[in-house]
């Protein structure tokens, strides 16, 4: 379908892939964009692997599969590569995002002979320096949303400004924090 | 206006039914429906509506509890899934059989066991004879829009039927998705205050409501249970007229996508609907002359309209999410092809049992369909009229 971005995220259980998946929803639609946001159930154990999806389109979206060809891959936790086939039937004309600190061989020998772009991000860095914990979910929306293009700069933070307000109403002092992972990721995000 | 927003299936009920802000809602939790009564607590909790909320220890007692808040001359709903509907069972009958109009949410998943959350339509079809009035939804939109639609339903004097309103479970419930809200106004005005003819609360005319029916009544209360079901026919189609002045979103018993000129066309309900019309769509565009057929009123049954819609037909498939392990087909089928034959209509029909405990249907899997369908055009045969979609091969045995 013209118009049609399907993306398929890769995490562990307790990284926050699914929130993170509803957050980039929410991002496009605020857009204008029709979007589908949902993750695989499955036994949510901590860190057990688990997988979510989006769809953002400019027309209305029915298909209410799981994405099998997906257009962009998120990877949360790069110990995911040896355990998960993170680029089955993805398009070479996309591009996959990892969330690491290994290097570019490394990386290319486990991803098995996949050509298309490879994008990193050291998302523990950030969110250590940004948060003073670890959650790599915020940075690695940031990444995938300028990969993917979806949105500006610009317009992500303005927008996840909002959302941060809604969603930490209770604990309004990590907002900062969460802005700042935002920016930091969206500068750091590299191609290999 | 509507409100363009962006909610799940279950979030877009909850909404639906703080909206309508019934008398009575009771519930217990059980995936994958537990965020509706969850949500709708929170409003309550809130003072967004002013409903009496019961957290009852069962399934068995939220309908029962729902049956005497009704019963009583209120407005009450529920949701529940898969087991939790089994657990009602009983109640569900006296629900019909009592004439209580009230609205039930079944966000649909496998009965189990072995144990299994995830969806298909087995809960569904296990109450298909219970004598509730079954609208199903393709999306978050179409189950807000039913909810809307329910209560007028229900509560006309010609029908005085309960209302269960199905949804594919996590497939919708758990997808955010666009959706387009009206305004509280608007829905309050739509739906209307709910003005019971004769309930237990009424001081001026004592009733007894289920009482011992023995051999010289029931059959004839059953008879009217069936032919309340038919009127309701006329009343849903009413009803969605009104909707479609109010909103621009038009319902029939059924959607038929790209029916009219189809030689070839699949029949199914709920999500996977939609993901048809995706296949149609690409199938269209290499000329392949596919339609669709989306039930949305199952119960009662549209039997003479669905044979008129699908006479003009070279071969039709049926989708059942649920299998009736009786060697002979699923609930649909057999409903699509009794409607069929009644008619006189002789079209090459096949079933497929597909989806069963959440097994994802992909487009694929639909293409596969109609590939098999273009063939029976051909010959005009169907070798195996029972067949799996979407099952691994040699593992059924």
């Amino acid at each position: 379908m013209e118009g049609l971005i399907e993306i398929r995220w890769h995490g562990r259980g307790g990284q926050g892939a699914k929130t993170a998946s509803l957050l980039l929803a929410d991002a496009a639609f605020n857009t204008g964009k029709y979007i589908q946001g949902f993750p695989e159930y499955g036994p949510e154990r901590m860190g057990a692997p688990i997988t979510a999806y989006n769809r953002i389109s400019d027309k209305p979206i029915t298909i209410h599969s799981n994405i099998y060809e997906p257009d962009y891959v998120v990877v949360v936790d790069d110990t995911l590569l040896q355990a998960v086939d993170v680029t089955a039937g993805l398009k070479e004309t996309g591009a996959i995002v990892i969330n690491t600190t290994k290097s570019p061989e490394v990386l290319k020998e486990e991803l098995k002979g996949y050509n298309g772009d490879i994008y990193t991000i050291d998302a523990r860095k950030i969110s250590i320096e940004a948060l003073g914990r670890y959650f790599p979910n915020t940075p690695m929306l940031a990444a995938i949303v300028k990969v993917a293009g979806v949105m500006s700069d610009e317009d992500l933070l303005e927008d996840m400004k909002g959302s941060f307000k809604h969603k930490f109403a209770k604990k309004p002092e990590v907002i900062e924090g969460n802005m700042k992972a935002l920016e930091l990721a969206l500068k750091e995000v590299k191609k290999i | 206006m509507s409100i363009r927003e962006r909610l799940s299936g279950n979030e877009a009920v909850a909404t639906a039914m703080k909206q309508i802000n019934p008398d009575v809602v009771a519930a217990f939790p059980i995936t994958p429906s537990t965020e509706i009564p969850q949500y709708f607590s929170t409003f309550v909790a809130n003072g967004a509506v002013d409903t009496e909320f019961v957290a009852v220890e069962s399934e068995h007692s939220a309908m029962s509890a729902c049956i005497g808040a009704q019963a009583a001359g209120s407005r009450a709903m529920t949701a529940t899934s898969a087991n939790g509907l089994s657990l009602m069972w009983e109640m569900i009958y006296i629900a019909s059989s009592l004439r209580l109009p009230m609205v039930m949410n079944l966000v649909n998943r496998a009965v189990s066991g072995p144990l299994n959350i995830h969806n298909d339509h087995s809960d569904a079809m296990g109450v298909r004879d219970a004598g509730w009035i079954m609208l199903f939804s393709e999306n978050n939109q179409e189950a807000y829009d039913n909810n809307l639609m329910a209560h007028r339903i229900a509560e006309h004097k010609d029908v005085m039927l309960p209302v269960m309103i199905c949804q594919d479970g996590f497939i919708t419930s758990h997808s955010i998705e666009n959706i387009e809200l009206e305004e509280d106004e608007i829905v309050k005005e739509f739906v209307g205050e709910y003005h019971p003819e004769h309930y237990l609360l009424n001081k001026k005319e004592p009733i007894a409501i289920g009482p011992l029916d023995l051999q010289s009544y029931l059959f004839e209360h059953k008879a009217q249970q069936g032919e309340a079901m038919k009127n309701a026919k006329k009343v849903i189609a009413e009803v969605a007229e009104d909707f479609e002045k109010m909103t621009g979103r038009k319902y029939s018993f059924f959607e038929e996508y790209k029916l009219d000129d189809a030689e070839i066309a699949i029949v199914c309900m709920n999500s996977t609907a939609g993901t048809t019309k995706f296949v149609v769509d690409e199938l269209r565009a290499k000329g392949v002359k596919a339609g669709l057929l989306k039930i949305r009123m199952f119960r009662p049954f549209p039997t003479e309209e669905i044979a008129k819609a699908l006479s003009h037909l070279k071969a039709v498939a049926v989708l059942d999410k649920s299998d009736s392990l009786n060697g002979a087909g699923g609930a649909l089928f057999e409903d699509v092809v009794s409607s069929m034959y009644v008619a006189g209509n002789n079209v090459p029909m096949v079933n497929y049992i597909y989806g069963i405990g959440g097994r994802d249907t992909k487009s694929d899997d639909i293409e596969s369909v109609y590939n098999d369908l273009s063939q029976i055009a051909q010959t005009g045969k169907v070798d195996n009229p029972y067949r799996y979609l979407g099952l691994r091969k040699g593992d059924a045995k």
